[in-house]
């Protein structure tokens, strides 16, 4: 009833080819942009801000970078991990080396370093695809490891590679207290989803998914393979770098090689699967997923088992938590293949009909 | 020279302990086509299963014979895992038939939580051991023609024989058993196969039920070699670039594969990585598989990949 195009006419092609074509849609948008850096801020707890928001935020502008690459691209990539730790540390060592750098600097240049990082191990994916392709990034992944823990001159030679920041600040802002970092966060991933998003709906953007759907066929009427595959290499790497960065300098504070292991990669590619491939929206909620759902779990878990009186040790919740968390990506994959930003948008499409369906 | 050679059998050797671990990889994707991603995740829940099986045959019935012990351990563990590729089978891939292959991999993704945390749960997390009675003590071959002779791990060596015993077995399984045509036939084309009136769900089955004992033997060998613990899934990530080399749809691949990272491990660490570091091992198997993509995308014996518009 109250979410419908009927009466919106547009006059321009401007207003036809915003990003969001639906009055509601904007006032929507204004509205969570609102709750985010108002209503947030106001009633999260210390702890919300820390173990949840700030997580997730950095997660999601990560599960973007990836999302350009696999879901609009179509490149599987296995190397996110990787991508990430090159942003953090490449970030690192312009923040320490040089005296006075200001950390939004460090932190951009820090993407571009993984821009680069993830240009030279896109390379590959001119000739292999698919599954081949999966695989071959995980050459990005364990030599990045390898990289950051055997040559000291990356992490200013600290041994093991461990190395850790403090004392940020922005603009003469200090970055202590847990708000302002999910400020800080919150406005960087604001930004950078808007670029997003915006690449996304425009030449580029098409251009990755022309070569995602038929890389032949896209070949046939006029897309350099090449170009646009290495563009979606190198926006993607840039935002997961700078996301990585993020991850690092705000939410650990110190950090090792380990931090950015295979792991992270496959969370990451939850993120985007679950949340669903080609959709910037569906980032978020796949980072939601996948950050809340483990928390969720390890208070959850031992509620219930208090529940019927059995004791669990701190291994078996690990282990029962491994196990709940593989059987719903499992169940959630089998109900819903495409994703939550299907069940989105089919909420949307029931909601214009609403509530006269016929 | 003698060193040369010394670290070129043990690199050939250790390739037969990860082509064994390929296997079970090219096995599932040749005839379902899904990446299993928890091949790694069924090595240790296999070898967990040996391992307390074998601890509690003695100690419930009361065998003390080691090679009897380890046999029911052996087919306990064994029949444990046709359970778990029945269940696989049942739940999650029936459902998901026609989906990508995204899709796929990260459902075998969930599955390997799921079995690691599984798998912890129910055999305990410690590190156990397998013993099935492989003499470790090394020894010296070829003194005659070398001064000093080259020095073999004798467990390795067994190892290696069992992997080779265990791909011939596999090889006569499917080019002479009427199942084995069978799988052959849903791996060439699925829709064909069926219309022909094969049961693919009972192929699937059988199939994850071969993976699932390749896994048992490989994870039996790794885990006497190693140890059983939680470490031993990384395994699977050692094998990938062997199955990717070999390419992901051959048998004989999936050997040769194992041989040349194997080889390409062993010389790299002792030749290259003293003047790096150390540590390459890993990633210089993925560098060198990625080497050969480059000149043949599909895997040295993969089937070529044909693009029509």
């Amino acid at each position: 009833m109250f979410y419908r195009e009927n009466g919106q006419f547009k006059t321009t092609y401007r207003a036809d080819q915003q990003i969001f074509p639906i009055a509601q849609d904007r006032i929507a948008m204004f509205v969570m942009l609102a709750i985010g850096f108002v209503a947030v801020p106001a009633l999260a707890s210390e702890y919300m801000f820390r173990a949840i928001l700030i997580p997730f935020l950095i997660f999601s502008l990560a599960a973007v970078g990836v999302n350009i690459l696999v879901g609009y691209c179509g490149q599987i990539s296995l190397g996110s991990g990787a991508f990430m730790a090159v942003g953090a540390y490449a970030a690192y060592n312009f923040f320490v080396r040089i005296d006075g750098m200001p950390l939004l600097v460090a932190l951009i240049l820090g993407g571009v370093c993984a821009m680069l990082f993830g240009i030279l191990f896109g390379l590959p994916s001119l000739r292999v695809k698919g599954l081949y392709l999966a695989v071959a990034t995980l050459a990005a992944q364990f030599f990045a490891d390898w990289m950051f823990l055997r040559i000291q001159w990356f992490t200013n030679n600290s041994p093991s590679g461990s190395v850790s920041v403090s004392n940020l600040q922005v603009f003469g802002l200090s970055l202590e207290s847990p708000l302002a970092k999910y400020l800080f966060c919150l406005m960087l991933l604001a930004v950078i989803a808007l670029l997003a998003k915006n690449l996304v709906r425009g030449a580029v953007g098409r251009e990755w998914m022309a070569i995602r759907d038929m890389d032949v066929a896209a070949a046939v009427i006029g897309i350099r393979p090449m170009y646009a595959k290495l563009s979606a290499f190198a926006v993607s790497s840039f935002i997961v770098g700078v996301a990585g960065a993020l991850w690092a300098f705000i939410y650990l504070g110190a950090w090792e090689p380990a931090a950015f292991s295979v792991d992270q990669s496959f969370r990451l590619l939850f993120m985007v699967i679950i949340g669903g491939m080609g959709s910037i929206m569906g980032s978020f909620f796949g980072a939601a997923f996948i950050v809340v759902l483990p928390i969720f779990l390890s208070q959850f878990l031992p509620a219930v088992a208090g529940i019927f009186g059995i004791e669990i040790s701190t291994a078996g919740v690990s282990h029962a938590e491994l196990m709940v968390f593989g059987g719903l990506i499992v169940w959630f994959l089998i109900v819903e293949p495409h994703g939550l930003a299907r069940l989105w948008s089919i909420g949307k499409q029931k909601l214009r009909l609403w509530p006269f369906p016929h | 020279m003698a060193f040369f050679l010394e670290t070129l059998l043990g690199g050939l050797m250790a390739g037969m302990l990860y082509s064994l671990v390929a296997l079970g990889f090219v096995l599932i994707f040749k005839a379902s086509g899904v990446f299993n991603f928890a091949q790694g995740a069924m090595v240790l829940f296999a070898a967990l299963a040996m391992a307390r099986f074998a601890e509690w045959v003695p100690l419930y019935l009361g065998i003390t014979n080691l090679i009897v012990a380890n046999l029911l351990a052996f087919v306990g563990a064994g029949m444990v895992m046709f359970v778990v590729a029945w269940v696989i089978e049942r739940l999650v891939l029936r459902h998901l038939v026609n989906q990508e292959g995204a899709t796929l991999l990260m459902a075998t993704l969930g599955i390997t939580y799921f079995l690691e945390g599984l798998g912890q749960t129910v055999f305990g997390n410690n590190i156990y051991k397998i013993d099935i009675g492989m003499p470790k003590d090394p020894v010296m071959i070829l003194e005659s023609t070398f001064e000093g002779g080259i020095l073999i791990n004798k467990e390795d060596f067994y190892a290696a024989i069992i992997a080779a015993a265990l791909v011939a077995l596999l090889s006569v399984f499917f080019q002479k058993t009427a199942t084995g045509r069978a799988l052959r036939a849903v791996a060439d084309d699925h829709q064909a196969a069926q219309s022909i009136g094969i049961p693919l769900n009972r192929i699937w089955v059988i199939v994850w039920c071969v993976a699932g004992v390749v896994a048992l033997v490989a994870g039996m060998i790794w885990g006497s070699k190693l140890g059983v613990q939680f470490s031993l899934t990384t395994v699977a990530l050692r094998a990938l670039p062997v199955v990717i080399l070999g390419g992901l749809t051959s048998v004989p691949g999936a050997i040769v594969g194992g041989l040349i990272i194997g080889v390409g491990e062993k010389l790299s660490e002792v030749f290259l990585g003293p003047y790096v570091g150390g540590g390459i091992e890993i990633w210089f198997a993925y560098v060198l598989a990625l080497g050969f993509l480059l000149i043949r995308p599909q895997g040295l014996f993969g089937e070529k990949i044909i693009d029509r518009v």
